[in-house]
């Protein structure tokens, strides 16, 4: 019966100012223990300042055989960038 | 990008690309071997940590062992992202149909073991797994990065116990020499078969899975130790070490690898405890996976009642 445990993914926050990261995956009967199998799994050397846990099964992931057609919009756009643009000579602070 | 030009590309592999089965197959059998490689690798240590000689080294072998615990979770999550379960990971681990490294089935007879251990064993384990932080498939690379990270204490914290031994009493240091005759020969075995007679390393090394030979790992180890063992005053069990300055390594001795197999075939010295212990820390802590799986089905229940 204890195999029906949910996989958690697991989120560190390195320091303060920092986004939380995906570090890995546990599984555990529920969030507090989740959380407290992170901290001993995760963070057994100061690695951490916060954790996330959240259910693996809620993740919605894009499709790795529509990478290219999901994401082709953004190829022709090179106008986004600053280095598209001509700047004269002599011009500062641009 | 297609599973052969990402190799080529030297990128990686995720959970949800396409690979071919084979492949798939070869990782989930090597990650899962080296996961239960690193949970049955806690007993020899765990031997010694109620007879450890100070609290400093008790509390120190106890976050070694604690670390060998993460390393086999960081490992079977890693598995598992190839789409296995853990439960049957283990299943396999118990019914003897998956290995773990050979080397958990010798015994620790002294303290002095826990510092051949963690100078040796683990030594040629961050020699084997340093160059897998850039293996092909990402979640193992990374898990890898993880584990590689913390390895260096371990090695650190065993030839602290040997110098220590070593430069203490005469028993002390017989004890210390004891434990290296013991382990040096073992641990040269970690590396696998030679080159010739390793017939998956070639798929291997084009899947980007190995980077380097099983013989040319063992050399690296052995550069690397026979200058520290000087250092440790302590003499490695293999008379024909010697510095070739032809080649730029040691020469060392041939490996009886008649004892790797009959270590791997069930016949080694411990093998038997150590399944006998698995299994039975298994069955032992089943009451608290049930328990914990029970307050969550009541707190659920709960939830559910007052909403
Ligand atoms: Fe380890
Ligand atoms: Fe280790």
């Amino acid at each position: 019966m204890s195999t029906a445990w949910p996989l958690w993914e697991v989120f560190v926050r390195s320091r303060r100012g920092l986004s939380h990261t995906h570090v890995g995956s546990l599984h555990a009967p529920d969030a507090e223990l989740a959380l407290r199998n992170a901290r001993d799994v995760y963070t057994r050397r100061q690695e951490g300042v916060s954790l996330w846990v959240v259910p693996s099964s809620e993740i919605v992931a894009s499709d790795p055989g529509e990478r290219d057609a999901f994401f082709d919009p953004a190829d022709d756009k090179v106008y986004r960038h600053p280095t598209f643009y001509d700047v004269p000579e002599g011009v500062e602070h641009l | 990008m297609s599973f052969d030009d990402l190799l080529a590309d030297d990128g990686r592999v995720e959970p949800r690309d396409e690979m071919p089965d084979a492949y798939r197959r070869t990782l989930i059998r090597q990650i899962a071997q080296h996961a239960h490689s690193e949970i049955i690798g806690m007993q020899p240590e765990g031997n010694w940590i109620s007879r450890a000689p100070s609290l400093r080294r008790k509390a120190i072998l106890m976050a070694k062992v604690q670390d060998e615990a993460g390393h086999g979770l960081y490992l079977y999550a890693a598995a598992e992202t190839l789409g296995v379960e853990r439960a049957d990971l283990l299943d396999q681990l118990h019914t003897g149909r998956q290995k773990y490294s050979s080397i958990f089935n010798y015994p620790t007879l002294s303290w002095a073991d826990v510092g051949a251990i963690g100078w040796l064993v683990d030594g040629a384990a961050i020699v084997n797994q340093v160059p897998l932080c850039r293996c092909s498939y990402g979640p193992y690379a990374r898990a890898m990065v993880r584990v590689c990270k913390e390895e260096s204490f371990h090695q650190r914290q065993g030839f602290e116990i040997l110098h220590t031994l070593a430069h203490g009493t005469p028993e002390q240091h017989a004890m210390a020499q004891d434990a290296v005759d013991r382990y040096w020969w073992p641990s040269l075995m970690m590396f696998g078969p030679p080159d010739d007679s390793s017939p998956n390393s070639a798929q291997s090394m084009a899947w980007g899975i190995k980077r380097f030979s099983n013989d040319d790992l063992r050399r690296r180890f052995v550069d690397m130790t026979v200058p520290q063992a000087e250092i440790l005053g302590l003499t490695l069990p293999d008379p024909d070490i010697r510095w070739s300055e032809e080649r730029g390594h040691y020469d060392f001795g041939p490996i009886d690898f008649t004892e790797l197999g009959e270590v791997i075939a069930g016949n080694g010295p411990c093998n038997r405890d150590r399944m006998a212990h698995r299994v039975g820390a298994h069955e032992a802590g089943a009451w608290v996976r049930d328990a914990a799986t029970a307050y969550e089905a009541k707190r659920a229940a709960r939830a559910e009642g007052a909403a």
